[in-house]
């Protein structure tokens, strides 16, 4: 019988253990941005860009040039970035707090203004790194250390959707949202990462993928209940599908 | 010799222009010059001025507090720098706009009425241009009237090109008006 | 030979940047700067650079960040409300040691305060102005000339000491023309070999402010900044003097207030009392020994500022052990009036 090697740690990975909690999505979504990064042989020309957040350290996980941005502020960051080197690989990595609360702006006029980046979004509902708090995409009646009731939309609003509000802007080339918590979901999001990588690589303007991910610490639930949770109750309110492709909306 | 003059009128007169033409026409004659406009919230309607020193070493501040000359186009700016000139001092103000007489003594006044004299030369809005000529006239040692041809050639915009040969037809008519110290 | 240009002080900065190789510049609108974003969207096109106006001054003084990470020379540029806001993106440089260069015209403050030039913001640029231990380098200019003379040493200073730079003017000085003779442009622009320019053939570059692990890892980085802010402060004092040799008096005051101080020394000398004029062009680092120096040789230091006093606490520290310091201001937007800071010194006499 002929041995056939069917798999290898990527090599744009670094072989270290990660921070990352056990059944956490920013281990899964970086070992598919390396992934890419091999097959479409591009680790010598991305640069990444990391935010404030429990993926601060993204940069000791990829085999890239890293830059860390400020909370908030990675689209800008990586605005400049991109616009020094035209022909590099920008690749903006963010959770929902950095995205969708303290960097909505740079968020939505990076993605007006069209910028040759690619976006990242990893949106596990919740505030990891400080510890639990109330994020922008907490579900409603989600129990976190800042609503300890539950969150109530009648006092801190309804959960955003931000591929839906991206998606009302004429600019952005490609707007997906994809899911990480079973093996089906986890290889759509590889190809909707590589799409948005292929379509800054051939110039064709700002990608942007949101990824339902799982934070079993900070929800308190076990890994296999958390990807349950993912399933039954983020999906549903934020719903996994392709809402832009080619600058066409679907 | 340093002589510190203010340029005021309602934002549109074109004062600020004035002053800055006079800069360069000066500096070309090797004059150390500045220029500070007044910059308000406003952009049109209000008033407006700018402070110009002119001297023949090293200007030590720009800002004028006390003008050795005034070139006022309308009521508001008389009424707030008259009060500020020095003693001895000249005011130029215009006639057109302006109906009472400077108030004080110690000054030599000189009433003109520029916009009849821009619109009779061509250029109704030129007033502005009126008053420049008028100054160089009545202070030589600014820079000689010529010199405006190559300041107006620099300060104005390619845009705007067009109005330098009739506002120096009207520069050149301020200069040549009959001048009296009231 | 160049030939003088009328030049107002906003545009002479916009141009030098331009001469001392800077093509990329992002910034949010507010008044008195506006000249330079103006001049900059209409230049850079047309020399190949990147002119972007921001959503805010958060996110102009990141992409500053982000080109500068990227190895480019990079402006932005404000007034003192803004730059209240770029301190976070300061700061994070500051710990990442990138150069670029930030101007910040001044105006009255604080809050919104009003649109004239004052010099309320030394104590924030002085001092760091952001969280944590760092310095700017902090440049005076005093006149049209300086402002683009010093703009290209600033893009040079940031450069040699991966050290953000900061140009200090007043609404004043970006308003006003004087003549100007463009300063040559900056040929050879130094190699960055710590730039993100993609890992190859290299191991990856990173840049990054956080330092975590080990315990001493930031501490021991805080010490290296200190070393290099050492150095500037060893090699990089800028400072003017005038009419200081036989002086009994002596003036400090930078930028605007330094001209009228200039005004008050003509009219001062003209009558015969001996006074002079301690200008400090760097802010930060401050003309220390010099300014002890001087001190040393007069009866009497009059500080004059745009502002309620805070560079003269920079005098007190450095000259108060060898003469009195007294002070003289202005806040809110408006200007010490010359014919006070002459009453004042005829008072010591």
């Amino acid at each position: 019988m002929s041995e056939e090697k069917i798999y290898s740690f990527p090599k744009s990975m670094r072989e270290v253990t990660t921070h990352y909690c056990a059944g956490c999505g920013h281990g899964i979504v970086h070992k598919l941005i390396a992934q890419i990064m091999d097959e479409l042989g591009i680790q010598e020309k991305t640069l990444v860009i990391a935010p404030v957040g429990c993926s601060v350290l993204a940069y000791n996980y990829l085999k890239a040039d890293g830059l860390e941005a400020a909370h908030g502020r990675a689209p800008a960051v990586s605005t400049g970035l991109k616009r020094v080197h035209k022909d590099k690989v920008v690749i903006c990595y963010q959770g929902d707090g950095d995205l969708l609360a303290i960097g909505t702006a740079e968020t939505v006029h990076a993605a007006n203004r069209g910028e040759h980046i690619t976006v990242i979004f990893i949106n596990n509902a919740i505030y990891g790194m400080t510890g639990g708090q109330m994020a922008p995409t907490t579900m409603e009646g989600q129990v976190t250390k800042t609503t300890p009731y539950g969150r109530d939309p009648k006092e801190v609003g309804w959960p955003i959707r931000a591929c839906e509000l991206l998606n009302t802007l004429e600019a952005p080339y490609y707007i997906e949202r994809c899911a990480v918590y079973d093996v089906k979901h986890i290889n759509q999001t590889k190809k909707a990462i590589k799409k948005a990588i292929q379509n800054q690589i051939d110039g064709k303007g700002y990608s942007f993928v949101e990824i339902l991910s799982m934070c079993p610490t900070n929800w308190g639930v076990d890994p296999t209940k958390a990807a349950e949770w993912v399933r039954d109750v983020m999906e549903p309110y934020y719903p996994v599908k392709c809402f832009r492709d080619g600058g066409e909306k679907k | 010799m340093t002589k510190e003059l203010i340029f005021a009128g309602f934002g549109g007169q074109g004062v600020i222009l004035a002053g800055k033409i006079l800069c360069i026409a000066a500096m070309k004659e090797d004059k150390c010059v500045s220029h500070i406009p007044s910059y308000g919230a406003e952009m049109r309607g209000g008033t407006a001025n700018c402070s110009v020193v002119v001297a023949d070493e090293e200007i030590a501040s720009p800002v004028v507090e006390h003008p050795d000359i005034c070139i006022v186009l309308n009521k508001p700016s008389l009424d707030k720098f008259e009060p500020r000139m020095k003693e001895g001092g000249i005011l130029i103000y215009n006639t057109s706009l302006i109906e009472n007489k400077p108030k004080r003594t110690d000054i030599k006044v000189y009433g003109i009425d520029c916009n009849r004299i821009a619109a009779e030369n061509g250029s109704e809005r030129a007033g502005n241009m009126v008053a420049l000529g008028a100054l160089v006239k009545i202070v030589p040692w600014l820079c000689s009237v010529d010199s405006f041809e190559f300041a107006l050639d620099q300060a104005i915009s390619a845009r705007n090109k067009k109005f330098n040969e009739v506002n120096l037809k009207v520069i050149k008519a301020g200069y040549d008006l009959p001048l009296n110290a009231q | 030979m160049s030939e003088k240009i009328l030049m107002k002080g906003n545009e002479a900065i916009g141009e030098a940047a331009i001469l001392a190789g800077c093509r990329h510049y992002f910034a949010y609108p507010i008044t008195p700067q506006n000249e330079i974003p103006a001049y900059m969207a209409k230049r850079l096109p047309e020399v190949g650079g990147t002119f972007l106006q921001a959503e805010s001054e958060l996110a102009a003084v990141s992409m500053v960040m982000g080109a500068s990470a990227g190895g480019a020379r990079v402006m932005t540029s404000s007034s003192s409300p803004g730059i209240s806001l770029k301190q976070e993106g300061i700061s994070y440089m500051s710990g990442a040691q990138l150069p670029a260069v930030i101007v910040n015209m001044m105006r009255g403050g604080p809050g919104l305060g009003n649109i004239a030039g004052a010099q309320g913001d030394y104590f924030q640029a002085t001092r760091g102005g952001g969280n944590g231990d760092y310095h700017v380098l902090v440049i005076a200019p005093g006149n049209v000339q300086e402002l683009a003379d010093y703009t290209i040493k600033a893009f040079d200073l940031a450069d040699k000491y991966r050290i953000v730079c900061m140009i200090l003017g007043d609404g004043y000085l970006g308003q006003m023309s004087e003549p100007l003779i463009l300063p040559k442009a900056v040929e050879n622009l130094p190699a960055k070999d710590w730039a993100l320019t993609g890992a190859k053939g290299r191991e990856p570059h990173i840049i990054a402010s956080l330092r975590l692990n080990p315990d001493n890892y930031l501490e021991k980085h805080v010490y290296d900044l200190y070393e290099n802010y050492k150095k500037i402060e060893e090699n990089e004092v800028i400072y003017d003097t005038q009419n200081l040799d036989d002086a009994d008096y002596m003036i400090v005051a930078y930028g605007t207030a330094s001209r009228i101080c200039k005004k008050a020394i003509r009219m001062l000398r003209a009558e015969g009392i001996k006074v002079g004029l301690f200008r400090p062009v760097t802010l930060w680092p401050f003309p220390k020994k010099e300014i002890a120096e001087a001190a040393k040789k007069v009866k009497k230091i009059l500080t004059v500022e745009m502002s309620m006093g805070q560079m003269v606490q920079d005098v007190q520290i450095n000259a108060g052990k060898f003469c009195d310091v007294d002070f003289l201001g202005r806040p809110g937007g408006m200007l010490p009036e010359v014919e006070k800071i002459v009453q004042r010194v005829k008072s010591y006499v």
